[in-house]
């Protein structure tokens, strides 16, 4: 399996990283290396093996459902962008923003 | 007396205890220390404020007769730990500027033990690589030198912790171990490396790249030292629910000097091809001092261990895409506009993420995408299974296994750059235990002909950390391992 510039485009798009087309045949170069050396995994029989998903076999700790933090949204705000933080003065508070995604 | 900052973690505690010298003046020597190696880059951010203040509060405490297990000791914590209202970038420009709003509990954890926090270490980016390289904050340099004076890379993920350790500028510090980044940076740097258990240590608050192989661990000096920080930063946390309700041991007291009978594994597999004539004469070497401490050398078999790298490249950036996916210039760190919601999110991910962390991103996304999990996904977790097998068969015949923890000494600042596969194969010996969610240890063993420092690993069954201090313990004490960088 070898991967192509258009499929790099293609991962690029659902990985959200913006990649100008003229680095695409690079890229893709540089991500066939790695594949073609993970490609020795082929020769491993796994047809009876179960996947790992976790080294520690333990139950799931399930806690009591209840809030146990929070209540300290301007704290939260305070690392983003143009956040709209809570005020005495707003009457709406307490927002992330993002680009206008409908005209 | 010898310098402060040349005292160990032990010697520290028990100076204090017995009020030689105030936890004050240990953290005066301790930044003096830091502002004269500056040029090693260790540090993405110095917090002497932070530093002074905790000093204050310990001198109060041992004042009163109330010292916790590392009162008054100054640690370096590695810029992969949340820490409160202090910057905690991950080396990554997309987190450049982020104050965490809260503390990780593994640094809670120290600071609730009288430890102080000198600043936040340097690392690769995201803890993406194996020589400190890949970090936005610029390459740290090894305090050893060449013969030639040539600088060297730390190793890496946790470069900045294993420099500033092996330089004297903490007494300690705290890396992160997701596939051999505690274990090679202390065997570059001539320092003990222990990456507990997987479940040992919470994860919580530090920055995730592989979730299910992350883990904290100690980085210092001696191995006494490891075992009494690692009990300060070890135990249940049920913010982490892979996190395990295990009792913490006392790993100080497991240190008995007696390793009688113990049978010791040696991995027929490990002998790589290529492998460096002195790596070689090194691992006879150890396998020496254990026969002679009274130890009984077994050989093993783990006939998976080539598969390890191959299947570490694919689990690794398939967790690390997933858990990267929440940088996208919403909440925290680096926003670049664009003229749509998703243009905004490539724009800045692609302006935010250096080129190693986007190729592991692509490569993680590919082996996930409809049409190909199978193929690579669900395949590398197989193979996991088989390799996780090949320690469960070894268990039957051995107690702990050693191995030498690196392939080679560290290399040239700039060598091995430009090719991934050559960089990756730094961790043919560590990864295989990330994989198997099993405690190891790099002990400081010898130098090479070039004068840089060699490290032997010992690897531990699940949750058996005091056997690797036990251990470790009389392979340092064989070792005599008393070099300093820059001598």
């Amino acid at each position: 399996m070898s991967l192509d510039p258009a499929t790099v485009a293609r991962i690029a798009t659902l990985a959200r990283i913006k990649i100008a087309p003229d680095e695409q045949v690079r890229i893709a170069g540089e991500l066939n290396t790695i594949l073609d050396w993970v490609e020795q995994l082929k020769m491993l029989d796994t047809s009876a093996v179960e996947p790992m998903t976790s080294t520690v076999e333990m139950v799931m700790p399930q806690r009591t459902d209840q809030v146990t933090d929070g209540g300290y949204p301007n704290r939260i705000l305070a690392n983003a962008t143009e956040p709209v933080r809570v005020s005495a003065t707003e009457e709406m508070g307490g927002f992330f923003t993002v680009p206008k995604v409908v005209e | 007396m010898s310098a402060l900052n040349d005292l160990t973690i032990a010697q520290l505690r028990d100076g204090l205890k017995a009020r030689k010298f105030s936890a004050r003046e240990v953290a005066d020597a301790y930044l003096a220390a830091m502002a004269k190696q500056r040029g090693l880059n260790a540090f993405i951010l110095e917090t002497p404020d932070v530093a002074l203040a905790q000093a204050a509060a310990s001198d109060a405490k041992l004042a009163r007769g109330e010292a916790g297990s590392l009162e008054g000791v100054p640690l370096g914590i590695k810029d992969l730990f949340c820490t409160k209202d202090v910057q905690t970038t991950a080396g990554s420009h997309i987190l450049e500027g982020f104050k965490p709003p809260y503390e990780s509990t593994v640094s809670q954890n120290l600071f609730d033990a009288g430890a102080a926090m000198l600043g936040k270490l340097n690392l690769d980016e995201f803890a993406m690589g194996s020589a400190n390289i890949t970090s936005y904050f610029g390459p740290v340099k090894n305090p050893w030198k060449r013969k030639d004076g040539k600088d060297h890379v730390p190793g890496g993920s946790s470069g900045g912790s294993a420099a500033s350790v092996a330089a004297h500028i903490v007494a300690g510090a705290t890396g992160t171990d997701t596939g051999g980044s505690i274990r090679q940076p202390a065997s570059f740097t001539g320092i003990v490396g222990i990456k507990p258990t997987y479940g040992r240590c919470s994860r919580w608050g530090i920055v995730a790249f592989a979730s299910s192989l992350d883990q904290a661990g100690p980085m210092t000096r001696d191995v006494r030292d490891a075992a009494i920080m690692l009990g300060a930063m070890a135990g249940h946390d049920p913010k982490d629910s892979t996190s395990v309700p295990l009792p913490v041991p006392n790993y100080e007291a497991a240190m008995t000097g007696d390793i009688r009978g113990l049978r010791f594994g040696i991995p027929k597999e490990y002998r790589v091809d290529g492998m460096p004539a002195e790596i070689e004469k090194l691992w006879q070497q150890g396998i020496d001092w254990m026969k002679a401490a009274g130890a009984e050398p077994v050989e093993i078999s783990l006939p998976h261990t080539k598969y390890a790298l191959p299947t570490y490249y694919i689990i690794a950036p398939a967790e690390a895409s997933s858990n990267l996916a929440r940088y996208d210039g919403v909440r925290y760190g680096l926003r670049v506009p664009g003229n749509t919601l998703d243009e905004m999110y490539e724009n800045t991910r692609a302006a935010g993420f250096g080129a190693e962390v986007r190729r592991r991103i692509l490569i993680g996304t590919y082996v996930l995408s409809a049409g190909y999990y199978d193929a690579y996904y669900l395949k590398a977790q197989k193979v996991r299974t088989l390799i996780f097998q090949d320690f469960q068969e070894a268990w039957k015949k051995c107690d702990v296994i050693l191995t030498p923890t690196a392939p080679s000494a560290a290399f040239g600042i700039g060598d091995k750059a430009d090719d991934p596969i050559a960089m990756y194969l730094n961790d043919v010996f560590t990864v295989p235990v990330n994989l198997a969610g099993l405690p190891g240890m790099s002990v400081p063993a010898g130098l090479s002909g070039e004068g840089l420092p060699l490290g032997l690993q010992l690897i531990g069954k699940p949750f058996d950390e005091p056997t690797l201090f036990r251990v470790g313990g009389v392979l340092e004490t064989a070792a005599n391992f008393k070099a300093r960088p820059g001598a």
